[in-house]
């Protein structure tokens, strides 16, 4: 478990360490991410040694969220006299953006005729 | 109430121990309530769990600050997690095959249709300024969105507030809005789940499908780096 976790922070502080010295527009653990999918692509050995505590974690990923919902929550009244303006422009927009993205998707494997 | 307990009560509010097991509890109970309900979309693990909190903070008096310190330690394994997201696509890149045209197709028109309708929309709804300007990377992965508004000249705090909002939206309205679509491929919606919701989205599609959740983790990456390409750009050509 400790290599598990060893592994993600490495490719993490490898990550965050590169965006920082290049000013890339990515954030660290989104390289991290690059970072280990290029080594088990490479070295498919490497799946078992960090997929019990990446699938751990992936099974709670709600939870990492919560301490920054309720950051939201405390502070909803920030959102002031625009709150209602900016939630409706929340909803249309994301309900909009799946419906295009899924759509355009679905679309472009029929068009080329990729099997579903 | 008696002195002890008040005494017990302060040393207990200063600890992270409090507030991190408090919040365990609270995921379990919303991660619970979801389950019994069979993973109905609007009994979403995270919504519950930050309710719950923020209810008891506010019960307590709590301030948000002394609440994250012991929160901090669950915040900071988004990072790690994130990472955690390349063994799901490692295990779907057999089934990317034949896909890189309608990903990338996908990805080019969701992510224009992120920035660009929730300006629209606000900007009808009489938002202007700054405050508009903070909406451009809602869709965006929070550290990605709040950089992106900073240099659009946004409020960074206030972006970090509507990525979450949209998070929760998205990972809520999904599952109801692709049955009602009649989008049936895990992939198509797992993709657009994190290009329009990020992480949160994502959490949603991997407690539906492990390959949703694996396409809204490259949805999520790949949207974060185009939106910070074409938010600077489409920001410009819509004031």
């Amino acid at each position: 478990m400790i290599v598990n976790i060893a592994i993600l922070l490495v490719c993490q502080l490898i990550g965050e360490a590169t965006t920082r010295a290049l000013d890339a527009p990515v954030p660290g653990p989104v390289l991290g991410l690059a970072l280990l999918l290029g080594t088990l692509a490479l070295r498919p050995a490497f799946v078992p040694r960090v997929a019990p505590v990446a699938n751990g974690l992936l099974a709670h990923l709600s939870l990492l969220f919560v301490p920054a919902g309720v950051g939201v929550v405390a502070h909803l009244d920030r959102l002031g006299s625009e709150g209602p303006a900016l939630l409706v422009a929340l909803l249309g927009s994301t309900v909009a953006t799946l419906a295009v993205t899924a759509g355009v998707f679905v679309g472009l494997r029929r068009l080329i005729g990729a099997k579903p | 109430m008696s002195p002890e307990v008040i005494d017990i009560w302060s040393y207990l509010a200063r600890e992270p121990l409090l507030w991190l097991t408090v919040t365990l509890l609270a995921y379990l109970a919303g991660d619970g309530i979801s389950r019994a309900t069979g993973r109905a979309p609007l009994a979403n693990p995270v919504l519950i769990a930050m309710l719950l909190l923020a209810g008891l903070l506010e019960a307590t008096g709590t301030p948000y600050a002394d609440y994250f310190e012991g929160a901090q330690f669950v915040h900071f394994m988004l990072g790690p997690a994130t990472v955690a997201l390349a063994v799901p696509l490692h295990a779907a890149l057999p089934r990317l095959r034949g896909l890189v045209i309608p990903m990338l197709g996908a990805l080019a028109a969701g992510s224009v249709t992120a920035i660009l309708s929730a300006l629209l929309i606000a900007r009808a709804l009489g938002v202007e300024g700054a405050t508009l300007l903070s909406l451009a990377p809602k869709s965006a992965t929070a550290p990605v969105a709040i950089g992106i508004a900073e240099s659009l000249g946004g409020l960074p705090t206030l972006t970090a507030a509507l990525v979450i909002l949209t998070g929760i939206i998205g990972a809520v309205t999904v599952t109801p809005l692709m049955n009602a679509l009649r989008i049936r491929d895990w992939r198509a919606r797992g993709f657009a789940a994190g290009v329009a919701a990020h992480g949160i989205g994502t959490a949603r599609a991997f407690q539906v499908d492990p390959t949703a959740g694996a396409f809204s983790g490259l949805g999520m990456g790949l949207n974060a780096m185009l939106t910070a390409l074409l938010a600077p750009w489409l920001v410009a050509a819509f004031t």
